[in-house]
């Protein structure tokens, strides 16, 4: 099922779910259209966000090895890879940078009830992250860009560390202020103004989720530009044969050792996130597994045939399921004879302290279940392809294999589509809390903002990013399929080439 | 005090935004009037290095606005609902049309990226405006600081004025700016559309200072109301003079100055009522508990400096006028551009 459909499929439940519950409702729901809007544009730039994380500061290691041994063929190489790799993370990176501005604006404009409710505390990092992180990121983007020829090769290779630096701490304000909605810390509640507000700072910077959602998020970003190294590299020396030039299996090599690394970074982490999670926000382990009821030794399902509804039991019971015996247990609790709360336990519990039924306070547990699935198999699936390719290297075959070389063209599509079922999964799970624990959903949409202004939005933004994104994606392929041959600029004197000078790499 | 403080930070981003953007604004209404491809590609190349850091100007504006006065921020963005979707919609098109011109391969393509940087500029340039009108001329809201009105009680003559005051101004600030950072044939376009611009901007400003004026504002607003005018007269005196760079300072000023004036306008309000005083949103209402608000002043004091500088190191590494466009990739804004722009020919690029 493409991913498409699953947004739509999740959307129909919960719209269905809200019209049995309210038969007087007969317009269309604007928190509905607003949280589309909001998976639309999120999905979309977290595709193109992992890929500038990461391949600001792959290009800078490239430029690094180019700068550290200038003048040999060595260095030549690594300069050829750090201009073609330069050029297609300027491509992606613009694409980052106007969907972004969407997102800052997206709090007030769809989301001003939660933007006055937590509005003391979530300000806060999104305004450290355009004075500190921003200004860096755009200054020195352009300094690097236009700069090569003004300052000195060392402080020309400085300023993409500067960028690569930047993008990573814009990661770390935007992910604190994400973690603060998964579990709420460093907060009061001041009756008076019917807001929270910040008692700590450091609490929200220090955030025991941040402290594990950061270096998930960044390795994974580390995973997908790695992976798309080896996918392009790949394709080339597959085409080329071995006419290819030597820069792709430099940067092959990078590719692949950086996905290995990354990617066995991202599961230990990701590990210790989810005990995390199953100790903060119970239900999302539950929903995650489609446990409906507290169990000891629980088995963590790998994949289940089943209807995974209430009053099928857990993980549809009597259907088909393959599992691993006690895994939930040791994965949430490190003891095989751990207990995992299960949904109906968790609802109940939230019901009695929140009010309203507990059918209210279960999210969509087919999207939790296959979401979290597609996370986990298609980031170990990425990983096991690379160390599998990193093998077949070793015993010398890869290069020489046309088969191993175009299945790795398809590398970067595991990671990048991992990227979005995690978010999918890390968002939808977390309903009907907006804030966990604090506001829901619906009391955080704008009051005054009708649903046809929405859909209006919703419709241009939705257009408009399909374009770009078909123009972004046959510019990169263009670049790509082009090679680092032609990224070089011509001798003085040569022939004038088509290519205008606005963007000097 | 705080809330004192954020209000004039806040002004002071504006005024950083209107000052730097405002000439990139300028430079893409240009466009049309620019002449062909290689003189259009040329004035972008005098903004290429700069226009994101300034654009950040917007953000950092925006994510203040947000953590300092959060009811504000809710407000005004929910409230100016398609103003800031259209908005939106400029700077994506307008930073998508510069950054893939140099990656486009046909001439066409080309045109369209142009195309995007100019619409890209002449809408946010009007909305802006509109959007500051509207501050100063009040809003419907109501007990909760929630706009009530519908998008077309927005579109006041009063409005339209705003508009096409911050269009006008923008565009004769780029314009001068292209005067004083270009050479050869962009430079006298430029130099010839700042003058045109001279009369409508000197007019249309002075039109809504004093209709503002009639709304509310007290004696800062009028001083600073008089200060934009002469400083207006400056740049169009010193234009005329061929004096670029004194020109380019003083309108440099005036774009300084119009938020300024704006914010002087409003206080102690950030969004002011139309329909009865009490349901004015006050600075003081608005803003974060005083805890948000040291610690954003603490990291304010401490990272602004910083940017300021590396922001102004960059304006100084790219202080090269931009010569006519060359056709060849990798060149900088070296002496090979000088050459081009003294006369050395450059071989033409094949169509």
């Amino acid at each position: 099922m493409g991913f498409p459909t699953l947004l739509a499929r999740a959307v129909l439940d919960q719209s269905e779910r809200r019209s049995h519950k309210s038969a007087e409702r007969t317009t269309v729901d604007p928190t509905m259209l607003a949280r589309w809007q909001f998976a639309t544009t999120t999905v979309y730039h977290f595709l193109i966000v992992p890929l500038s994380i990461g391949l600001t500061a792959l290009v800078a290691v490239m430029q690094t090895l180019a700068y550290r041994k200038r003048g040999t063929a060595a260095g030549e190489q690594w300069d050829r890879s750090a201009r073609f790799w330069g050029r297609i993370m300027l491509i992606l990176f613009a694409l980052g940078v106007v969907t972004g501005i969407v997102q800052e604006f997206q709090f007030g404009m769809n989301w001003s009830q939660y933007s006055r409710f937590v509005g003391d505390i979530f300000g806060a990092p999104l305004a450290m992250e355009a004075l500190i992180a921003f200004f860096i990121e755009s200054t020195f983007l352009g300094l690097w860009i236009f700069g090569r020829d003004l300052l000195g090769p060392k402080l020309h290779c400085a300023t993409i560390w500067m960028v690569a630096a930047g993008t990573t701490i814009s990661a770390y304000f935007i992910l604190a202020a994400n973690s603060f909605m998964q579990h709420p810390v460093g907060l009061k509640y001041d009756a008076e103004q019917k807001r929270v507000e910040l008692t700590s700072i450091w609490k929200v910077l220090t955030n025991s989720t941040q402290l594990v959602t950061f270096p998930h998020t960044i390795l994974a970003a580390f995973m997908t530009a790695s992976a798309l190294l080896v996918s392009i590299s790949a394709w080339h020396l597959r085409k080329d044969k071995d006419a290819a030039d030597p820069a792709h299996k430099g940067v092959l090599k990078i590719g692949l050792g950086v996905l290995i690394v990354s990617a066995i970074g991202v599961s230990l982490v990701g590990h210790v996130q989810g005990q995390i999670m199953t100790d903060q926000q119970p239900m999302k382990m539950a929903a995650a597994e489609a446990l409906w009821d507290t169990e000891k030794n629980a088995d963590f399902s790998l994949f289940a045939y089943a209807n995974l509804d209430e009053g099928h039991g857990n993980r549809g019971k009597n259907s088909f399921n393959v599992s691993i015996p006690s895994g939930l247990s040791i994965l949430a609790t490190n003891h095989p004879s751990g207990t995992v709360k299960g949904i109906n336990d968790v609802a109940t519990a939230e019901a009695k302290a929140h009010g309203g039924s507990p059918a209210a306070y279960i999210p969509v547990v087919w999207l939790a279940y296959w979401s979290f699935r597609l996370m986990i198999g298609l980031g170990v699936l990425a990983a096991l392809l690379a160390i599998f390719l990193a093998i077949q290297w070793r015993r010398g075959k890869l290069t020489s294999s046309d088969k191993l070389l175009r299945v790795s063209v398809w590398t970067v599509t595991l990671p990048l589509l991992a990227n979005s079922f995690g978010w999918l999964f890390t968002e939808t799970a977390r309903q009907p809390w907006l804030v966990y624990g604090w506001l829901t959903t619906k009391d955080g949409v704008s009051t005054n903002v009708g649903a046809g202004f929405v859909f209006t939005t919703l419709v241009l933004f939705t257009a408009l990013y399909g374009v770009l994104g078909v123009i972004c994606f046959r510019l990169v392929r263009h670049y790509a399929m082009l090679g680092p041959a032609d990224t070089t600029p011509p001798e003085p004197g040569a022939a004038a080439t088509d290519e205008p000078v606005m963007s000097l790499v | 005090m705080l809330q004192g403080f954020w209000f004039g930070v806040i002004a002071v981003l504006w005024a950083g935004f209107f000052l730097l953007e405002g000439f990139d604004f300028g430079v893409g209404m240009f466009l049309p009037f620019a002449g062909g491809e290689k003189e259009r590609e040329q004035a972008l190349r005098a903004i290429g290095p700069v226009w994101d850091g300034n654009e950040v100007w917007l953000l950092t504006a925006g994510g203040a606005t947000f953590a300092a006065f959060p009811e504000w921020y809710a407000s005004v963005f929910s409230g100016f609902y398609l103003a800031f979707a259209l908005l939106l919609v400029g700077l994506i098109v307008r930073g998508i049309g510069i950054e893939y011109r140099g990656k486009a391969r046909t001439a066409q393509g080309r045109w369209w990226c142009d195309a995007g940087v100019a619409v890209g500029s002449y809408l946010p340039a009007l909305l802006l405006g509109v959007a500051f009108a509207n501050f100063i001329r009040g809003v419907e809201l109501d007990s909760n600081h929630v706009m009530t009105g519908s998008f077309f009680d927005l579109l006041t003559p009063y409005a339209l004025l705003g508009g096409l005051t911050t269009l006008t101004l923008f565009g004769f600030h780029g314009s001068v700016f292209l005067r004083l950072r270009t050479e050869g044939p962009v430079q006298a376009t430029a130099a010839g559309l700042a003058k045109k611009l001279a009369v409508p901007t000197f007019l249309l400003g002075g039109a809504f200072l004093g209709w503002s004026l009639a709304y509310r504002g007290g004696w800062v607003a009028e001083l600073v109301g008089v200060v934009i005018v002469l400083a207006l007269v400056a740049a169009i005196r010193a234009l005329l003079l061929g004096r670029a760079g004194w020109s380019f300072a003083a309108s440099g000023l005036v774009t300084v100055l119009v938020p300024v004036f704006v914010f002087a306008c409003l206080w102690p309000n950030v969004l002011p009522a139309n329909n009865g005083s009490q349901f004015s949103l006050t600075a003081h209402v608005a803003s974060s508990s005083h805890y948000t608000l040291t610690v954003m002043t603490i990291v304010a004091l401490i990272f602004t400096p910083i940017v300021l500088a590396y922001q102004a190191w960059s304006y100084w590494v790219f202080r090269a006028r931009v010569g006519v466009a060359v056709d060849k990739p990798g060149a900088g804004l070296t002496d090979r551009v000088r050459k081009a722009a003294s006369g050395v020919d450059q071989p033409a690029a094949p169509a």
